[in-house]
This record gives C-alpha cells, sequence and structure tokens, in this order.
C-alpha cells in the first residue's frame, strides 16, 4: 500500500521537476532578454541625465538661485502614470504607462525672468521622462525576476537532489523487505511439505 | 492604478524635475532620506531616488523587491557612482552565475 502511494509521489516529483526545470529555462531567456534592455536604457538615461544637468548647472549660473527655483516650482504639464501590473512567467512586474495631461506648449514662466538655457533643460527633462519610467520598469522587473529564478532554482536542486533520491531510496527498502518476506514464505512451506514426507 | 511620480535626492538634483511634473523631496543625508522614502513609497508608485542615496541605503530598499509596487529608481545624478553598473552585475550573477554584459 505505502509502495503504491510513494510510487505515485515519485511521479509527480519527477514530472515537477522536469516542468520546473522547463520553468526556469524560460526565465532565464526572458532575464537576459530584459537585462540588455535594461542596459541600454541605463545607458540611454545616464547620457541624458548627464546632459540635463549641464545645462542645468548652466541656466543656475546665469540666474541666481531664487529665481530659478520659482520658475521650476510649476510643472508644465501633470503627469500621471498608470501603474499596472503584467506577468512574466508567474511574476507580477509593473507596466506603467503615461498619461500626459493637456501639455501646454508654453513655458510655465515669464520670459523675461528666466534664460533660454532654463527653457532648455526643463524641455530635456521632459523628454527624459518617458525614458526614466521605461527604465523603472524594467529594472523592477529584473530584480523580481532574479529572485524568483534563484527561489526556482532551490525548488529544482530540492527536488533533483533530496526529494527524488530520497524517495527512490525507500521504495527499493520497500520492494527488498517485499521481496525478502516472499522469500521467506517461500522457503517456510517447501519445509513445512519436507517434514510432512516424513 | 494611478499615482504620480516623486523624486528624492539632493536639492540642486531634483529642482529640474519639479518642472517637469515630478513631486520633489529635497533631503540632504541619508537618515533623512530612509524617513522620505517611507513615507513617500506609501503614497507614490513611483519612486526616482539620486544614486548618492541608494547606495548606502541598499539593503533598506531590498524590502520593496517583494512586490511589484512601489518602484523605487536610482537614477544616476551626474555624478557617476557605477552604481547602476554594479546593480546589474549582481542581479545577472545571482540568477544567471555568468557574466553576459560586461564579459569583455
Amino acid at each position: 500500500m505505502e509502495l503504491k502511494k510513494l510510487k505515485a509521489r515519485l511521479t509527480t516529483a519527477v514530472r515537477g521537476h522536469k516542468l520546473l526545470k522547463d520553468k526556469a529555462d524560460e526565465m532565464v531567456r526572458r532575464f537576459t532578454v530584459l537585462l540588455r534592455q535594461d542596459k541600454a536604457l541605463r545607458d540611454e538615461v545616464e547620457a541624458g541625465l548627464s546632459d540635463t544637468m549641464k545645462s542645468v548647472a548652466v541656466a543656475g549660473s546665469l540666474s541666481p538661485t531664487y529665481t530659478q527655483e520659482t520658475a521650476f516650482s510649476m510643472p508644465t504639464v501633470s503627469v500621471e502614470a498608470v501603474c499596472e501590473t503584467e506577468s512574466i512567467m508567474g511574476v507580477d512586474v509593473p507596466h506603467v504607462t503615461l498619461s500626459e495631461g493637456e501639455r501646454s506648449a508654453r513655458l510655465p514662466y515669464a520670459f523675461s525672468e528666466i534664460t533660454s538655457e532654463a527653457d532648455d533643460s526643463v524641455r530635456k527633462v521632459s523628454a527624459l521622462l518617458p525614458t526614466l519610467i521605461r527604465l523603472a520598469e524594467v529594472e523592477k522587473a529584473v530584480r523580481l525576476l532574479a529572485d524568483e529564478i534563484e527561489r526556482n532554482k532551490r525548488r529544482v536542486n530540492a527536488l533533483e537532489y533530496v526529494m527524488i533520491p530520497q524517495l527512490e531510496e525507500t521504495i527499493k527498502y520497500i520492494r527488498d523487505k517485499l521481496d525478502e518476506n516472499e522469500r521467506a514464505a517461500v522457503v517456510r512451506l517447501m519445509k513445512v511439505k519436507g517434514n510432512s514426507a516424513f | 492604478m494611478q499615482g504620480k511620480m516623486a523624486i528624492v535626492g539632493d536639492a540642486d538634483t531634483i529642482m529640474v524635475f519639479q518642472a517637469a511634473g515630478v513631486s520633489t523631496f529635497p533631503v540632504t543625508d541619508e537618515k533623512e532620506a530612509r524617513e522620505t522614502i517611507r513615507k513617500v513609497a506609501r503614497d507614490y508608485p513611483i519612486v526616482f531616488l539620486t544614486e548618492e542615496f541608494a547606495e548606502p541605503l541598499k539593503e533598506f530598499l531590498k524590502r520593496f523587491d517583494e512586490e511589484a509596487y512601489p518602484v523605487i529608481l536610482p537614477i544616476p545624478s551626474g555624478k557617476d557612482t557605477g552604481y547602476g553598473e554594479a546593480f546589474l552585475k549582481s542581479a545577472m550573477e545571482r540568477a544567471l552565475g555568468v557574466d553576459i554584459l560586461f564579459g569583455k
């Protein structure tokens, strides 16, 4: 009885192991794709941001800090991020789309009080924002997927090196024991027959 | 879920983001950054953080990696700290065990 139960468990374990292994392969494939994307986006953002910071610095040097602060404190656009999740191999990752409110083409301050360098930096930052969001999304996905891959790896290994060998060993033990019993019974029968022959 | 974006960092760097419609939360030191992030992460699904604060707060930021939101994204702030590269490297090594990007 127990043997039957154990055999069923073994087949489940083997099948589970195979499935998990397939899952791991696919996750790794997706992960590499995301990783490359992340790298490209990060390079882009890094370049864009240092560019922006430079123009901010120039703008800052051309006008006093307080005018700049007041100028920048009025947003040109109201940016709303629509946040959803999508699933990559059973891992929930963020999926963000930007919905921009009505975009006023005009800059939010009077031209007399601020330099064109400031306009430039504002424009640059606004242009960079979608890329930043994309990066946030991809990078979070990379993190989540890395965790999941690690966890999955542990599961596969646990099945492969602990669960399955243990089950196999128990099954073998029970089978041996049963065989032994059978042999014992045969011998006993033969003995009994032999005795009665006398 | 609809949400806004926030940025945490030193005042000079983040000022310009305000013009782009991102809420700004200036901080001056690590401790302040930690408190601010804790507060901000509740209301904003997307939080940018300048890299020089992300580096010392690494362990603290890990706890946000359990769920899809909030997303905390360290961004470079002009000064190159190599944080982004280090992050990619560690994630890659953890998941794959091999270096596929910076190998050359």
